[in-house]
């Protein structure tokens, strides 16, 4: 299965236990699709598949979002909860934190979907539960890569 | 080589190091061909493997016909000392030795080889845990490159978009207000179904002439009297 085979099977499924799954392509990448769960625009999750395994990622902050003097706090309390934290851990991209769920290459359509769900679930939950550690008004600044 | 340490160093050095670690010569690309080198020995030495467990099979069967033989022979040369004939029984003996012989060769042949099958089949053991060893390696250095092209796209998409980029916080915000209003919109409704929608169905019911224990028991009366009369 490649990411055409998987962006086809989605769209193919109208819903997964009731959530609405939508597939984007992103310009000019095809290695990875960009899957939104209904009612959670914000936190699209990015899909790619290599030859073993389907990595699924969801952004969560940037660098730039995190108070400084309580940042050393923030990354212990994001250790500590990747085990009791279901189907998915923390890490992090460059100067941006996320959320990730990796899966076998055999994974089932549901179980992707599932996967897919979850982690946008767990998202949500995990900026909740941090938002002491994130700048009030912070403006997130993107860089191109 | 510790694959790790690389993709530390690789990632350390942002989207630039990691196209390194993909194409760097002494790392990914002699990994793979390790792979596919170790690959060919190991069917090679399978193939070894079923070559001389095929000759263990042989000298194994050609064993148990000396040693049928021998039985055999024995049974004879008991017949001939019963019929007082040691000429024969002598001779039988003979044949005896020879074959007992023939079979502590055959038995020496069979145990060099049952070594041999063992020392193969370790070697096949160590050569496919390499394998797997190499492709856990290749498949870490995949996924680093599979995150690399994965963050590229994120960072392109936060960038190509033309909505106004929200953080954490905010993006939380819109999202509990969404769902609020999803929950309100279901309580309304379910207010709405519990004031209107009960009545109205019992109205139509009502209408037509489904429901109303009075209207029922009044046709019922009807019914038997108009029997009675």
């Amino acid at each position: 299965m490649n990411t055409n085979d998987l962006a086809l099977r989605i769209t193919d499924m109208a819903s997964y236990n009731g959530y609405q799954l939508e597939c984007q392509p992103i310009p000019g990448m095809t290695d990875v699709l960009q899957i939104t769960v209904q009612d959670y625009d914000e936190l699209p999750a990015f899909v790619s598949v290599t030859d073993s395994q389907i990595l699924c990622i969801t952004n969560l902050f940037m660098e730039a979002e995190v108070k400084p003097d309580t940042r050393g706090q923030l990354i212990e309390e994001m250790l500590e909860l990747n085990i009791p934290m279901p189907l998915s851990a923390f890490s992090k991209l460059g100067d941006r934190f996320v959320i990730f769920g990796s899966m076998s290459i055999h994974s089932s359509i549901e179980d992707i979907c599932h996967e897919i769900v979850t982690l946008t679930e767990n998202a949500v939950e995990a900026i909740d539960a941090l938002q002491e550690y994130l700048i009030p008004d912070a403006v997130r600044e993107e860089g191109a890569g | 080589m510790n694959v790790l340490k690389r993709i530390i160093a690789a990632v350390r050095g942002g989207a630039l190091g990691v196209a390194d670690l993909l194409s760097d010569t002494d790392g990914i690309t002699a990994l793979e061909h390790q792979l596919i080198e170790v690959q060919g020995n190991l069917s090679k030495v399978k193939q070894d493997l079923t070559d001389v467990m095929g000759k263990q099979m042989h000298s194994s069967r050609e064993s148990s016909v000396l040693k049928m033989a021998i039985q055999q022979h024995e049974l004879e040369a008991g017949a001939a000392l019963d019929r007082a004939d040691e000429v024969a029984a002598l001779k039988i003996a003979e044949k005896i030795a020879e074959l007992d012989a023939e079979l502590e060769e055959q038995q020496q042949i069979h145990s060099l080889f049952s070594s041999h099958v063992a020392r193969l089949r370790s070697l096949v053991n160590k050569t496919e845990r390499q394998i797997k060893d190499y492709q856990r390696q290749l498949s870490m250095v995949r996924t680093t490159e599979s995150i690399q092209k994965a963050s590229t796209a994120i960072a392109q998409n936060y960038a190509s978009s033309n909505h106004k980029i929200l953080s954490a916080r905010d993006s939380l915000e819109q999202i509990k207000k969404r769902q609020q209003r999803t929950l309100d919109l279901l309580e309304a409704a379910q207010e709405l179904e519990e004031e209107t929608g009960e009545k109205t169905l019992d109205e139509r019911l009502e209408q037509a002439g489904i429901v109303g224990s009075k209207i029922n028991a009044n046709a019922i009366l009807n019914r038997i009297k108009s029997d009675r009369s």
